[in-house]
């Protein structure tokens, strides 16, 4: 396994200054909007984002949940790994709001369509968005784009894209990981 | 650990201290999603689950039901009162007549112990048990044990003491099982003609004295008194037993400590606990009914995963 550095700490703080300018741009001052981290590594993302437009930005009263997709995926019993749950935590309804789901990397899009899926145990939403740190383009089995990207990276086949965040990971950082054959 | 270290719920005894924490966290997720206003999710949609009950139930087959509702599995439900099992026929043979309908889960109660051994032993589908005889209930145990660790944070070090009659019970053995591997100590009091003989091999407390057991305990788990069991008399009349053995407000308030009251349902309401017992804020009864759908889901989710599928 090699691993290249796609983005450091600085290039992360900028993008994710942009994502949270793009968002209060489209959705003003969060009234009727709610962001979304997808269980478990959008979590991240999503606490990152939140401090800043709260800290950065002045948003006042910015509604977040946490969404686990365990019991949603299409993938059940057809995994080597069994499916592990997580929590969710969404102490709102989600009925005629905006929301932004937010994950770190979009991938094959299953995982988005299992959220959107997820949703609607919340809800009837007005709108869905999604945003992500990383799109893995040419890797989507499903027609779902991002609204709000933070890098287009070409990865292909067996290659990983690792994000790691200082919180958990004690560096931020977001890697290309590949196999050497 | 994400995986049962079993392919069948069948009893308590088989699990390890790993399976039933893991049958716990995944019940705390399901608790969540049964309090949303849309209460279902689309896990077992491609699984189908009989329902087969030998025995009367009512709650214990609500329950399951709801649960495996709740998780989209496709469900059927059978009585014996109503079924072949009247004709004669075979239990291996009635229950391979369902699976020829392709069912993948057979939830099962039926009054002979080992039943569900038998039948995982001779069919291909995975069985939960929901009671066998006299001899294990263990979803009924697993939520119990849920219920006080909602209560009481842990069961660790905790001192239960499961009252009545202990010699009918099939939910005192599986939660004897329970609370002893989640590292709880256990008490058994009841008169000593429903308190099975060599039960101390067990590494139980046995108690005669009520009082004394409730003034020991953190948690009094009150068994119903099973007249349909009883083919002789166990105790001189039900005036005696509860005067003996059950539990009124003014015993309740007599000790130091508050403790925990449970009941696995359905209540003989004067019998086992007064009216003011069971409706009591120190009562969980019905926190254990609602934990039961809870626990059951995350029951079938984990054996439904282990089942592979077959035409990838």
């Amino acid at each position: 396994m090699s691993q290249k550095l796609l983005l450091n700490a600085q290039e992360l703080d900028i993008i994710l200054h942009r994502l949270a300018c793009q968002l209060i741009e489209n959705h003003h001052r969060f009234k009727k909007t709610a962001l979304i981290g997808l269980q478990p590594r959008g979590s991240f993302l999503l606490k990152r984002l939140s401090i800043m437009l709260q800290e950065h930005y002045g948003i006042t009263d910015l509604k977040t949940g946490l969404l686990d997709i365990t019991f949603y995926r299409d993938d059940f019993r057809r995994g080597e790994e069994p499916l592990k749950a997580n929590s969710t935590d969404i102490q709102f309804i989600v009925e005629d709001m905006n929301v932004v789901i937010v994950d770190d990397v979009l991938y094959t899009g299953r995982s988005i369509r299992a959220a959107l899926t997820a949703l609607q145990s919340f809800g009837r939403p007005a709108s869905i968005e999604l945003l992500t740190l990383i799109d893995r383009r040419f890797s989507r089995h499903l027609p779902i784009q991002p609204d709000y990207n933070g890098r287009q990276v070409d990865a292909i086949g067996d290659q990983k894209v690792k994000v790691l965040w200082n919180e958990n990971d004690g560096v931020d950082a977001v890697y290309l990981l590949k196999n050497e054959s | 650990m994400s995986e049962l270290s079993v392919d069948h719920l069948l009893g308590i005894k088989d699990l390890t201290k790993e399976d039933i924490h893991l049958i716990h966290t995944t019940a705390d997720q399901f608790k969540e999603v049964i309090n949303r206003p849309i209460k279902k999710v689309p896990s077992l949609r491609d699984i189908t689950i009989a329902n087969l009950f030998f025995e009367n139930s009512t709650r214990t087959k609500l329950s399951f039901e709801l649960a495996e509702k709740r998780l989209s599995a496709d469900v059927i439900n059978f009585s014996a009162s109503q079924s072949s099992v009247k004709k004669g026929e075979t239990l291996v043979d009635t229950v391979n007549n369902i699976l020829a309908m392709k069912v993948d889960i057979v939830v099962m109660r039926h009054p002979n112990p080992g039943a569900g051994v038998f039948l995982s032993k001779h069919v291909d589908a995975r069985i939960v048990n929901a009671g066998d005889g006299a001899h294990e209930h263990p979803t009924q145990a697993l939520l119990d044990s849920y219920s006080i660790r909602e209560k009481l944070g842990t069961l660790e070090g905790k001192k239960v003491v499961i009252v009545g009659d202990i010699l009918h019970s099939r939910v005192a053995l599986s939660n004897i099982y329970c609370l002893q591997k989640l590292g709880a100590e256990v008490m058994v009091c009841g008169p000593a003609t429903l308190i099975p003989t060599h039960i101390e091999s067990l590494g139980v407390k046995v108690e005669f004295n009520l009082r004394k057991a409730l003034e020991w305990c953190d948690v009094a788990n009150m068994l119903r008194v099973q007249n349909e069991r009883m083919d002789i008399s166990y105790f001189p009349s039900v005036r005696e037993y509860v005067q003996q053995y059950g539990v009124n407000k003014e015993l309740l308030d007599s000790l130091k400590k508050k403790i925990v009251i449970m009941h696995p349902g359905p209540i003989n309401r004067g019998v086992e606990i007064t009216s003011d017992v069971a409706d009591s804020d120190q009562s969980i009864i019905l926190n254990q009914v609602e934990n039961g759908v809870a626990v059951r889901m995350a029951v079938l989710y984990l054996i439904a995963s282990k089942i592979q599928r077959n035409n990838d």
